[in-house]
């Protein structure tokens, strides 16, 4: 440990606070599991004052669908990494008890479930787009989705949008 | 670990400028740990939020995330980055002489 004495400096994260860090992540995934790593590393990014939109696409569409963003499911199936022996992932209730699971250690970790953690994201400044392929293919409208979804875009608009950021694919 | 002096006080700080000795802290020193971050004026929202944190930390001995100060603190999440803007989590922390929260919420 050092003893020396110098006049406070001025933290860094201080200085840098005009960020032009863009990110834009791109969340493809229905299942519970992986609706989470977009909704950390965006909720993270807004914490660090980085401008952050989330686009979500095909399957993902059901993480801001209304009707479906509380019923996300977490399967073995196909799951290696839940260490249980595939032949018996695809029995009747393990998807069920797998969800269940995974809920019960996302919520003992003080994280919240899909629908709080947007509701965070947004307040936090965040910006939710749906993909209007998707949109079209599922038969879902603006009024289907989730209120703190900004708009329904296409691709053209996701490349303007993503032109100057960081872009994450999930 | 290193030592810093800020308007006449000697307290203890990380390489990021967090405080590491909570017992070094007071009402009046966190009024310039604002100010050295761009918060001129710390209101009674501020206040809050501080002795929220810093009341959490006492007994939990650790510093609470944006998540747990929104849901048990009372403070909703818009007005933590109003209040402290741009970076919430570490600002708060900064100001309320505690190390900055671990964890991704």
């Amino acid at each position: 440990m050092t003893t020396d004495t110098m006049e406070m400096p001025v933290p860094a994260f201080a200085a840098d606070e005009d960020t032009d860090r863009k990110i834009c992540l791109i969340c493809s995934k229905g299942t519970l599991d992986m609706a989470y790593p977009g909704l950390v590393l965006a909720n993270g990014a807004l914490q660090e004052g980085i401008e952050t939109h989330i686009f979500f696409t095909f399957w993902g569409l059901d993480m801001i669908t209304k009707k479906r963003m509380s019923h996300l499911k977490a399967t073995p199936v196909g799951n290696t990494a839940m260490h249980m022996p595939q032949a018996a992932a695809p029995l009747p209730g393990m998807t069920a008890m797998a969800t269940r699971m995974l809920k019960k250690e996302i919520d003992e970790l003080g994280i919240p479930e899909v629908p709080e953690f947007l509701q965070q994201i947004a307040d936090a400044g965040g910006h939710l787009w749906a993909c209007k392929m998707s949109a079209d293919m599922m038969d879902v409208s603006q009024d289907d989705l989730f209120e703190e979804v900004e708009d329904i875009i296409d691709v053209s608009e996701f490349m303007d949008l993503s032109a100057d950021a960081q872009v994450i694919f999930i | 670990m290193a030592t810093a002096t800020l308007s006449g006080y000697e307290i203890h700080v990380d390489e990021e400028g967090f405080m590491t000795d909570p017992a070094e802290w007071s009402e009046e020193l966190a009024g310039f740990l604002a100010h050295q971050i761009g918060i001129d004026e710390l209101t009674e929202d501020h206040w809050k939020v501080i002795r929220f944190l810093r009341e959490d930390h006492a007994t939990e001995g650790t510093t609470a995330t944006l998540r747990r100060v929104s849901t048990l603190g009372g403070i909703p999440v818009k007005q933590l980055y109003a209040l402290f803007p741009k970076k919430p989590a570490k600002k708060m922390a900064y100001i309320a002489g505690l190390p900055k929260p671990k964890g991704c919420v």
